[in-house]
């Protein structure tokens, strides 16, 4: 399982920077007032004004804020799938296009994506089938992710067959399958229940510890924000920015329970209350 | 359910057996206006005849009364249905349209007790799998076999004239004297024309909305021209196919090609636009080039898009083919023996001509559907079975 930590080192010739690669004030994404306006028909939006920000080697960060803050927009700017209208932003030290076209993340989307012809193996085999990788290594990351989000038994399952919850942590394996050290996560969880939604978040803290890849995270829950990152930026809408960056105090170490202790609510308390100081300000 | 059945009101249980109750009183009706056929008939029933008949159907119309059973009450009305109703027919050779209302009541009656039949067959529930494929096939076999038994018993009970609808069993027997020609009818038109004129059709539009999807000044240029072809009339079109590659297969190959090509190119292109965007931002996320995208996720998601325009082609391309050979044909084909022999008042012959094309297009359908069951089984609407 441990194995998976070794994977991002095998191509590092391929990516431009190699020294800074190891070192942990590395920023794996940073923007530089990084602006994104929308042309529609009732005129522009603003989906991001103006954010900086860094995301360190190893960090798990969430994004929260209200629908239309642009948390969203941020991460698909990252991943190269929309272009920021002004500013700088880079993602591994490259342009969003070229980490993208040298698949240096992996995304996990709102709903798993799924492809219902494709077996769940098939399915984590199709980003190792279009980066070239050969078929027994194919079928070594397909067993070793499968193992990663507790899968193992599915691998010959269609999509269809199983739960919400499976197929969102199929679609997970899917996007660790490549050696990707970014992982980028937009709202994975919001379809699912609470107590499925609980364990997921077990997993994934689990998950990111054993492989260390950097994390993006987006979400509007307040108590998965608090429990996952290692930062939490707050965001605000119209125009969205950012309001609050907020490093947490918790240790790396987290029981579910952790939730009930005084300083998980502190920091709780401080997102809720940069979350209503975001909001007042529009209305 | 059976079990409810049994604490039903009396009245709600008479009620029930409506089509039982129905062919009681129509065996009344036959039994007060017997005889079965006119006085002048050649060969009468006889009174011990008339009783043979008469007596399954009240026998099975009674036992749907005291028969909880649904697999012994299918047996019984089955046997009774399909007896009365084989003696009945039988009877009719020589006197044709000498039947009376009591034979009419007693086919009735008979039919209605087929009709319980199937659905006490319906309502066997079978663990077994070959016993529950057995049961599927029957049931639409009982309905298609009463279809042909009313058809027979009506055109040779009330001798409607032959030249208007000649009776299912001189079509049979017409088709059997004559599979030589009409295999050879079968050769020319379907695994001629048909066939060849359908896989350059179908090729022709899937390759062209693959190109119409590359590149931006075909879609814009070629689409409408497609929408055009579409418009095209194939009763003028085929004449012009003659002209243009003689009177052989070939023209016909032509028609066909030119009506299958539309319904395969704009399924085929609003097939590859069937993929959401999450899926297409997926490919992107993982930088796939065109193909890699076009073959792993656009071509599958737009398969359900393309079997329905294999679908819908295979029984135009059959229809194309048969009316294309009215303008010029060598002596055989479908089109061409239906075209003369009606005009030789030959209509049993026309008949069987049609009934064997539509065997080969439901055929030609079941085989693609088939093909489709197997390759799309991921299609939300293939996933029940």
């Amino acid at each position: 399982m441990g194995s998976l930590s070794e994977m991002p080192v095998a191509d590092t010739s391929t990516r431009p920077a190699p020294p800074a690669r190891d070192d942990q004030t590395f920023s794996v994404v940073s923007a530089r007032d990084l602006s994104l306006t929308f042309d529609t028909n009732d005129g522009p939006v603003h989906a991001l004004s103006h954010v900086d920000l860094d995301v360190k080697r190893g960090d798990f960060v969430s994004f929260i804020g209200p629908s239309g803050c642009g948390k969203t927009t941020f991460l698909r700017v990252i991943a190269d799938l929309e272009q920021a209208t002004s500013g700088q932003i880079s993602v591994n030290g490259m342009t969003p296009e070229e980490a993208r076209k040298a698949r240096s993340y992996g995304y996990v989307f709102q709903a798993p994506a799924l492809y219902p012809w494709r077996t769940i193996e098939k399915n984590i085999a199709l980003p190792l089938e279009i980066m070239n990788y050969t078929a027994s290594e194919r079928q070594a990351r397909i067993k070793r992710t499968l193992d990663l989000v507790n899968l193992a038994d599915f691998g010959k399952k269609y999509p269809w067959q199983l739960s919400g919850g499976m197929q969102q942590r199929a679609s997970i394996a899917r996007a660790l399958a490549f050696d990707a050290d970014l992982l980028l996560m937009d709202e994975p969880f919001g379809a699912l229940d609470e107590i499925v939604r609980d364990h997921l978040n077990e997993q994934l803290l689990k998950l990111w510890q054993e492989t260390q890849k950097t994390i993006c995270f987006v979400t509007h829950s307040i108590p998965e924000a608090v429990y996952l990152s290692t930062r939490i930026v707050v965001m605000s809408p119209r125009p969205g920015r950012v309001t609050d960056v907020i490093e947490s105090t918790l240790p790396k170490e987290r029981p579910l329970d952790i939730r009930e202790t005084p300083e998980f609510l502190e920091i709780a308390h401080r997102v809720r209350e940069g979350l209503r100081a975001g909001h007042s300000y529009d209305e | 359910m059976m079990t409810s059945h049994n604490t039903r009101l009396p009245i709600a249980r008479l009620l029930n057996e409506w089509q039982a109750l129905g062919a009681l009183a129509l065996a009344v009706v036959a039994i007060a206006s017997l005889p079965l056929m006119a006085a002048d008939a050649a060969t009468p029933y006889g009174a011990t005849e008339t009783g043979f008949i008469l007596a399954p159907v009240i026998v099975a119309a009674l036992a749907c009364f005291v028969t909880s059973s649904p697999v012994t009450l299918a047996a019984i009305l089955f046997i009774g249905a399909h007896g009365a109703a084989w003696l009945l027919l039988s009877g009719l050779a020589g006197n044709e349209g000498k039947a009376t209302l009591a034979f009419a009541a007693l086919i009735m009656a008979a039919w209605l007790l087929a009709w319980r039949c199937v659905t006490a067959l319906s309502a066997i529930h079978t663990a077994s799998k070959p016993a529950d494929k057995l049961l599927r096939l029957l049931i639409p076999a009982i309905f298609g076999a009463w279809l042909l038994i009313l058809w027979e018993a009506f055109t040779r009970g009330a001798g409607v004239p032959f030249i208007l609808l000649p009776p299912p069993s001189a079509i049979a027997a017409r088709l059997v004297t004559s599979i030589p020609v009409l295999f050879d009818d079968v050769r020319q038109t379907i695994f001629k024309a048909v066939i060849a004129g359908y896989a350059i059709g179908c090729g022709a539009g899937f390759v062209t909305a693959i190109l119409a999807d590359r590149v931006t000044f075909l879609r814009r240029g070629l689409l409408p021209i497609g929408n055009l072809m579409s418009a095209l009339p194939m009763i003028g079109v085929a004449p012009i196919m003659v002209m243009w590659f003689g009177f052989d297969w070939q023209s016909k190959a032509a028609v066909v090609t030119i009506i299958t090509f539309f319904p395969m190119l704009v399924n085929t292109v609003a097939g590859l636009a069937a993929t959401g965007p999450m899926e297409r931002d997926l490919m992107r996320s993982y930088a796939s080039d065109y193909g890699q995208t076009l073959v792993k996720l656009r071509l599958p998601a737009a398969m359900p898009f393309i079997f329905n325009a294999l679908k819908i082609n295979s029984t135009l391309a059959l229809i194309g083919a048969i009316v294309a050979e009215f303008f010029g044909t060598p002596i055989v084909g479908m089109g061409f023996r239906i075209s003369t022999e009606i005009g030789r008042m030959n209509v049993d012959m026309v008949w069987a001509e049609v009934a064997v094309a539509a065997l080969a297009g439901s055929v030609f359908y079941g085989v693609i559907a088939l093909i489709e069951r197997t390759t799309t089984f991921w299609h939300p609407s293939n996933r029940g079975g």
